[in-house]
């Protein structure tokens, strides 16, 4: 029987901690609206993507009343638009974006990711049309999110491609700069992306995964945070037990809902990602996870190992409650969307290298970090050659999501508005490094990448 | 099809018939009630049984969440399952 104390943790969870199912995100195959003429694949992709998507905000409505559980977004992710679009004959992908975006605004979504590219090993000519209509894509279109794999532990970094992306984010920021940069808040470039991810702005519908998907994503810091105030000042063992409760707690009702969201759309349940996402509001951070841990800030030294700790607990506990957990599942550490993070790099506490540290731990990688307008596109391929080597060495996913905000310089504040947060523009180190990535080419998998 | 009904505020008279009224109104079986109050506030957690109700669970939130604005309360209701889930293995 049910009882009241249970009743009750559930509802504060809810109501106090800010627990809520992140995102239920479709995942649509559009393999089969394969065209060569632009204007008829344009309305094979809308009619698939409207039809299969037809009832998923109404079904996460109808969820969210009927567990009283929040389920913030409601998204789509699609496959990556350079190999559903491989035999178009057209030199632009910018019509393709427009017609996704017509799409996600016909079915009431607020996102809808897959304008992608899978370039790791190199790129075909479909690939490099999609790369080089980004910064346009992103400027016209209001909820087309856009990635791009650049390399994987099986095939080494495809450095050809890390050069473009620096260029293509500079563009993406002088496209948008009217409106500080935003374009790039809907970019992410990757090393080992992932097929299932249901988060954006890096969810694409991978080429493995079936015709249609649910995948689930839950968060709940708040919750995280408020069970280790509990503990406070206990040793690590109690730490990471408290961690693996929550986390098991909080993955349960994703496992709900997704499971329930499946049924009523007739649509299989893939994964359930069980990440800690934060949010711009206070009391949904990860830094005041850190905080509650016994730092003093985030960037404070013991912060990786902070990290490393809950990333790992997270994931213990997750695992438990669902017998299939996906995507990038872990901690993320983005900078304008959690407050206590920015308020450590006003606070000086926190800086790129840190963050970069970090990542060798986190779940994903450099996350919506505003840096000076006047930073080259060389500098921008640098950091992004760093992190995608931080990923392709340790076998992990990892992300660059950076945005140069043109006209702005360091300290100056950014507003991105709702989700997105706000953020100060962070420093970066600027020593040339145009004779590294203008080298070209690939560089060679690890050698575990021989592991078979 | 069970249902979880929580009702969190300041004590008054006639909270709980109000919520019972309503339910035997839209055909909803109370199976279970449990209720406390600590220091004037009302705490009460109800196990309904909503399989032959007459209208759907979303419709009866609704209604129940207008009703406790009227008597300035908060009145949830649940599926049960969201509890079962989250606290049994």
């Amino acid at each position: 029987m049910i009882s009241l104390v249970e009743v009750q943790e559930t509802n504060k969870m809810i109501r106090e901690m800010n627990l809520d199912v992140r995102t239920i995100t479709m995942g649509i195959s559009l393999m089969d609206c394969a065209h060569t003429d632009l204007k008829v694949f344009n309305q094979n992709i809308y009619d698939k993507i409207t039809k299969s998507a037809e009832k998923l905000v109404k079904t996460g409505e109808d969820l969210e009343k009927q567990f009283g559980v929040p389920i913030v977004n409601k998204r789509i992710s699609v496959t990556p638009i350079s190999i559903a679009a491989g035999s178009l004959n057209t030199d632009s992908y910018v019509p393709v974006a427009e017609a996704l975006d017509r799409a996600a605004k016909e079915v009431g979504v607020n996102f809808i990711g897959g304008f992608s590219a899978l370039v790791q090993k190199g790129c075909t000519t479909g690939d490099r049309k999609l790369i080089e209509s980004i910064p346009e894509a992103l400027a016209v279109t209001e909820r087309v999110c856009s990635s791009v794999n650049v390399g994987s532990s099986r095939s080494g970094i495809n450095m050809d491609a890390v050069k473009l992306m620096g260029d293509i984010i500079r563009q993406t920021a002088e496209r948008t700069a009217d409106r500080d940069s935003i374009g790039c808040a809907k970019l992410v470039v990757f090393c080992n992306a992932v097929e299932d991810n249901p988060f954006m702005a890096g969810a694409f519908h991978g080429v493995g995964e079936r015709e249609c998907v649910i995948n689930v994503g839950v968060s709940g810091p708040g919750v995280v945070k408020r069970a280790l105030e509990e503990v406070k000042g206990r040793d690590f063992e109690t730490l990471c037990e408290t961690i693996k409760r929550t986390a098991f707690k909080v993955t349960r009702v994703g496992q709900l809902v997704a499971q329930e969201a499946s049924k009523r759309l007739g649509v299989p349940f893939g994964i359930i990602d069980l990440s800690l996402a934060p949010t711009p509001l206070i009391g949904d951070s990860i830094a005041e996870i850190f905080q509650v841990m016994g730092l003093e800030e985030a960037g404070a030294p013991g912060t990786t190992a902070a990290l490393a700790i809950l990333n790992d607990n997270v994931k213990k506990g997750g695992v438990m409650a669902s017998s299939y957990v996906g995507g990038l599942s872990g901690a993320f550490i983005p900078v304008s969307e959690d407050h206590g993070m920015i308020q450590a790099v006003q606070r000086g506490a926190l800086t790129l290298e840190k963050l970069e540290a970090m990542t060798c731990v986190c779940s994903v990688g450099l996350d919506m970090i505003a840096i000076p307008g006047d930073t080259s596109k060389e500098t921008i391929s640098g950091i992004i050659a760093d992190e995608a080597a931080i990923g392709m060495v340790n076998n992990k996913t990892t992300a660059v999501r950076l945005i140069p905000v043109i006209g702005k310089g360091v300290g100056e504040m950014v507003e991105f508005g709702g989700l997105l947060g706000y953020a100060p523009v962070m420093p970066v180190n600027s020593f040339n490094c145009a004779g590294f990535i203008d080298r070209g080419g690939r560089i060679p998998a690890p050698i575990h990448s021989f592991k078979n | 099809m069970k249902g979880i009904i929580t009702v969190l505020g300041k004590d008054k008279v006639g909270i709980i018939a109000k919520v019972c009224s309503y339910l035997a109104e839209r055909n909803v079986n109370i199976l279970d009630i449990s209720q406390t109050i600590v220091q004037d506030y009302f705490n009460m957690m109800m196990i309904v049984d909503i399989s032959k109700a007459e209208k759907s669970i979303e419709i009866l939130v609704e209604e129940l969440q207008h009703i406790g604005e009227e008597i300035g309360v908060e009145i949830k209701l649940q599926h049960e399952d969201i509890f079962n889930i989250m606290h049994r293995i």
